[in-house]
């Protein structure tokens, strides 16, 4: 594996940090030259990122270390192609949300919008940094810091619910960094690294006992940010945030970064070899799974349209867990890619219902008959996106879950393949009604019959990400070759392990 | 002039010291800024020490030129250098930070406190840089007594803590006494480097271990270790705020400081982990304080108190480190006596401003703070994410540290103690963070989010010479955490013991 | 067993009167008694000090006449001042502790009125102080 060492890396951290300061600096004085920062540093960000995708497919890795504490503790930035392609999506879809945040803080006329763009763009720096981590320990800090900056934007109502939402989640991720923290340190006792390697590299370095332990306390660790159950309870009730922070935050960032963490656990900690000897990936794939069904059973009870979002989110990241639980090379690729395609579609759908809340005041599901005469883009990329979701070609969501259902038939396991089965009727059960009502059903009476669509730069963004989910599902490597990005990964993991 | 640096940290506060008063009698305004310019000279002097140290490896200074062990002999080395650095440094910000909170709280005492101000930065650079035991004596009892004496002038309460904190700290300061008499007798040598040539031959003899008993207990009590702890809650909350900022930081700190020299430096780790179990002991003492601390703190809706009794928990923190008994704790343990000193002194100082602009300290009457101190809340903002232990801020790296430590050392329960104890810190300062950068939460009626009718609250900030300390200490904070890595490969690695 | 309480007779006075001294300081509800406890108990480190230093047959280590110049002297016939010295630092220590002990008393008495502890604690907890 070749090594390119670049400070490339540590500037698509800092840009949005720099950002997030000069933001802070500018204050609600000057709104535009604020959000010019924001944007600014959206495309920076995104063009740094994307700049070192070539060198990556040619199979290389880009290394840069921050600083040294000890042998084999550092603070280290190695750009893979696993990570690349996180980098990638959160990146991508900062420029879509950026644009989205502005017509939907100035549509509401939010309050704090300045702390609301800092907090955004520190996460983001977090997010960056999670993705292009080199070992464990730079993981943790950059997760912390992520924790942290997202706190300011759960609790951005600053009501009841947003202050308990941001008691429960601070409880919820902190303990997990605790956790996490303990299993770290042993880690790095018993190892003396923390680097991450395709493949995994803690077999050998301790009784089976101590390594069942230590994986079940990093996936505790990582699983709360992504929603596995019973560590998934915040995910609903931090819904309370405004909709651009549900739609990157919780359904992109923050959660994939859990998501990622868990993969990076599971592939390149422990690595499929030491899994499949510990025999606990089985174990792991139906406590996933387990989350998959009940998420979606409890999605289809959900009349507030967010939160039924936020249950999907949970369903659709534990059948990424599956996916790399199952330890073969399509179930592995199918639940790297459906990150991506994941994310573009979630996004989609958190956006549409952010462009209903800010035109229309209307959160919850039951009030949305007929409002597809009204806003056709709105429910039009919503439609495309919650049948991508269920799986349904030509969009993006086909393509996971075909690979998906191909890896449990290679790892010989036909019940997960009725777990996937199981996961697509229910999310045809709980999307499609709204689809159905919005177009189909007769218009309650505050909805306008002519067109009358939320603020451009809300509607806009939504369009390009459902377009893009369509554009994904046909030729999954354009633009951002994301594809390629997880076929090399998952080469990478399977070499080794 | 270079080489007399070592002197001059001692000598030049002592002197100053007693022109306070004359100075004073002249012209009461002059006070604080002769005590300023006083305490650069340390500061200097000891950064020019450290450097010294780091480039050229220890050395040691002789008082008048008389040799050891008949003289005084100061030893320098990568530990004393770096607490010495962390005592000034730590003075001079809290010096500058005085002056309007002296003006304010103690009008007619300025001239006293500004004397007693000195002598005890005096005690406690002494005590830090000596290297006769007994010197190290006479500058604790300075040190403590000058303390006594600024505490006294406090507010409601303060005579009664005062009170207890000088007979419970003379009883440390006693035992302490007690064990250099049993040192004395056994080896007739004062000089702790003299002693530790000496001691390895008579580990055995019962002089020994009972001076080393009574050297631990009379430390603990000047450090506040659980369950010698009592007196520090009441002394340090009634003291005055830039009193208070002054001794948290740094007073329990340097009495783990002398329990890391005797333990290690004058009785060989040899010694303390084998033949004496005393960490075992100490560490469970240790768990008792961080929880201790923090529930007690969980409790308090004074501000400055709840401070008080993380203080109780973080010197269980360092005592811990010290407890474990090898290289990664003891590094935690050296890590956090500056981390903790830098987060402490900031934490104090913000209290300290907030009551002089807004008159109160309870938790639940800093509405809006956010506004009226933007950069005082930042800070404390900055501070609590680091006690918490978030990156990049310092409080992550001496955790993870200590963690390391106690697992190398085997004992999970006091891990799983400091891993709580963050999450007992998430909720004490969250809870603050609430109430002064949120709405408080309506009982009853629903909110819509987003509208809200701020009556335009001015902003009212902190004075500039509170407020630059205040600042200068969060970002210590940031940039101690994002270099500690840094600090550690030049300079602790070389305080811990080479044995380890 | 009994001429070996009788030959460290110095030691056991100083333990009996660091006993006495400790139970005056917490046993004791006076402040004033207190603090007298507190005396007694570095009196009694003051004195064990002072007798660590005797050795037998020795004489006061003050030298006497002017022409000795600089011969060396016999150690093992005056007993050892190096402890007197260091007590010497630790008696001023005992008295700036003690007056400063006395002035925080004296602000006590003054705000409360009495020097009983128990009831300074009633009255601080009635007023909240």
């Amino acid at each position: 594996m070749d090594v390119l060492y670049s400070s490339r890396p540590l500037w698509a951290v800092l840009v949005s940090m720099i950002a997030a300061f000069l933001i802070l600096a500018t204050g609600e004085k000057n709104r535009n030259i604020r959000e010019s920062w924001t944007i600014m540093a959206a495309l920076a960000k995104f063009l740094i990122v994307f700049s070192m995708v070539p060198v990556i497919l040619q199979g290389k890795v880009i290394e840069y270390t921050i600083v040294t504490f000890y042998p084999g503790l550092l603070l280290q930035f190695r750009v893979d192609a696993f990570g690349m392609l996180f980098g990638v999506i959160a990146s991508s879809l900062w420029i879509a949300t950026s644009f989205y945040s502005i017509g939907y803080v100035r549509g509401l006329n939010e309050h704090a919008q300045t702390r609301y763009f800092f907090a955004f763009a520190m996460c983001l720096s977090s997010t960056i940094g999670i993705a292009f981590s080199a070992n464990l320990l730079t993981f943790l800090v950059f997760y912390e810091i992520l924790t942290i900056a997202t706190y300011p934007l759960v609790i951005h109502k600053e009501s009841n619910e947003g202050i308990m939402g941001g008691r429960k989640y601070l409880a919820y991720t902190l303990t997990a960094g605790c956790v996490l923290l303990f299993a770290i340190a042993m880690i790095y006792y018993m190892t003396g690294t923390l680097d991450f390697k395709a493949g995994g590299f803690m077999t050998g370095s301790g009784s089976s006992t101590v390594l069942i332990m230590l994986f079940a306390m990093l996936i505790f660790g990582f699983g709360v940010k992504a929603g596995i159950m019973p560590m998934h309870e915040w995910l609903p009730t931090a819904m309370v945030a405004p909709t651009p922070v549900s739609a990157l935050l919780h359904a992109v960032a923050v959660v994939k970064a859990g998501v990622f963490g868990c993969l990076r656990v599971i592939l390149y900690v422990f690595g499929p070899g030491l899994l499949h000897d510990l025999g606990i990936w089985l174990i792991m794939a139906y406590i996933a799974s387990f989350t998959v069904v009940v998420a979606g059973f409890l999605a289809l009870g959900q009349d507030h349209l967010k939160r039924r979002l936020a249950f999907s989110t949970i369903n659709n990241l534990a059948l990424i867990v599956v996916g790399a639980a199952l330890l073969t090379k399509s179930s592995m690729t199918g639940g790297i890619i459906h990150m991506a395609n994941h994310a573009f579609m979630k996004i989609t759908l958190f956006f549409c219902a952010g462009a209903l809340h800010v035109k229309m005041h209307k959160d919850y599901v039951s009030q949305l008959d007929g409002i597809g005469r009204q806003m056709p883009l709105t429910m039009g990329a919503f439609a495309i996106a919650a049948i991508g979701l269920s799986g349904i070609p030509p969009m993006s969501g086909f393509i996971s879950k075909w690979f998906l259902c191909l890896g449990a038939l290679e790892a010989n396991q036909i019940i997960f393949l009725f777990v996937f089965m199981t996961s697509a009727m229910l999310d045809v059960a709980f999307f499609f009604p709204i689809i159905y009502n919005s177009f189909f059903k007769k218009p309650l009476d505050d909805v306008a019959p002519h067109f009358d669509e939320a603020p451009m730069f809300m509607v806009i963004p939504l369009v390009i990400t459902a377009l893009l989910s369509i554009v994904f599902g046909i030729v999954p490597d354009a633009f951002f070759r994301f594809f390629s990005l997880t076929s090399l990964a998952v080469q990478n993991i399977m070499g080794v392990g | 002039m270079a080489d007399q640096f070592a002197a001059l940290i001692i000598v030049v506060p002592l002197i100053a010291s007693i022109f306070v008063p004359v100075i004073g009698w002249w012209k009461k305004r002059l006070c604080y800024p002769w005590v300023v310019a006083v305490l650069v000279i340390p500061l200097i002097s000891s950064l020019s020490v450290l450097n010294t140290v780091m480039t050229t490896g220890k050395f040691s200074y002789r008082l008048g030129g008389w040799a050891p062990p008949w003289g005084i002999e100061y030893m320098l080395d990568h530990l004393s250098a770096f607490v010495l650095v962390i005592v000034s440094s730590i003075s001079l910000i809290v010096a500058i930070y005085s002056k309007k909170s002296v003006e304010d709280n103690l009008p007619e005492k300025t001239v006293p406190f500004y004397t007693l101000f000195l002598l005890l930065v005096t005690g406690l650079m002494g005590i830090v840089i000596t290297g006769d035991v007994f010197n190290l004596f006479v500058f604790l009892e300075i040190s403590a007594l000058s303390c006594y004496a600024l505490i006294a002038i406090g507010e409601e309460g303060a005579p009664m803590a005062t009170f207890n904190y000088i007979i419970i700290g003379t009883i440390g300061a006693c035992f302490y006494l007690l064990g250099i008499g049993y040192l004395y007798i056994a080896t007739g040598s004062l000089n702790m480097a003299d002693l530790a040539n000496i001691l390895p031959d008579l580990y055995h003899s019962k002089v020994i271990l009972v001076a080393f008993a009574f050297f631990t207990v009379g430390l603990a009590i000047k450090a506040g270790l659980f369950p010698m702890h009592v007196w520090l809650p009441d002394a340090y909350c009634a003291a005055p705020s830039a009193v208070s900022a002054l001794i948290a930081p740094l007073m329990t700190k340097v009495a783990a400081y002398v329990m890391i020299r005797i333990m290690f430096t004058v009785f060989q780790p040899h010694f303390s982990v084998e033949i004496v179990p005393v960490f075992v002991i100490l560490g469970w003492l240790s768990v008792f304080a961080i929880f201790w601390g923090g529930i007690k703190a969980l409790a308090q809706t004074d501000l400055k108190r709840m401070l008080v009794y993380i203080v109780v928990a973080e010197v269980g923190y360092i005592v811990i480190g010290v407890s474990v008994a090898n290289r990664m704790g003891l590094t935690g343990a050296i890590l956090h006596i500056m981390n903790d000193a830098v987060m402490m002194a900031c934490l104090f100082l913000v209290v300290g401003a907030v009551l002089y602009k807004t008159g109160t300290r309870d938790i639940h009457q800093l509405r809006h703070l956010n506004k009226k101190m933007p950069f005082t809340m930042a800070a404390f903002t900055i501070t609590a994410l680091s006690m918490v232990g978030i990156p990049p801020a310092c409080g992550f790296f001496s955790k993870w540290y200590l963690i390391l430590g106690t697992i190398e050392a085997g004992q999970w329960v006091w891990a799983a103690a400091l891993l709580c104890s963050s999450l007992i810190n998430a909720v004490l300062f969250f809870r603050v963070i609430e109430c002064a950068y949120l709405k408080p939460m309506e009982p009853a009626y629903a909110h819509n989010g987003g509208e809200t009718t701020h009556e335009e609250i001015q902003r009212d900030e902190a004075p500039l010479t509170m407020l630059v300390p205040i600042v200068i200490m969060a970002a210590g904070v940031i940039l101690l955490g994002i270099f500690s890595g840094k600090i550690i490969s030049s300079v602790i690695q070389f305080a811990v013991p080479a044995s380890f | 067993m009994l001429d070996y309480v009788i030959s460290k007779y110095n030691f056991w006075i100083y333990i009996i009167l660091m006993m006495i001294g400790l139970y005056a300081m917490i046993g004791k509800k006076n402040l004033i008694k207190k603090l007298i406890g507190m005396n007694i108990f570095q009196s009694a480190i003051i004195l064990f000090y002072v007798s660590i230093g005797v050795k037998a047959g020795a004489t006061v280590p003050i030298l006497s006449g002017h022409g000795h110049g600089h011969e060396a002297i016999d150690a093992a016939s005056y007993i050892n001042p190096l402890p007197h010295v260091l007590m010497l630092t630790a008696i001023v220590v005992s008295i700036a502790t003690t007056g400063i002990a006395l002035a925080t008393l004296i602000l006590i008495y003054r705000k409360y009125n009495t020097l009983e502890e128990d009831e300074i604690l009633k009255i601080r907890k009635e007023t909240g102080a």
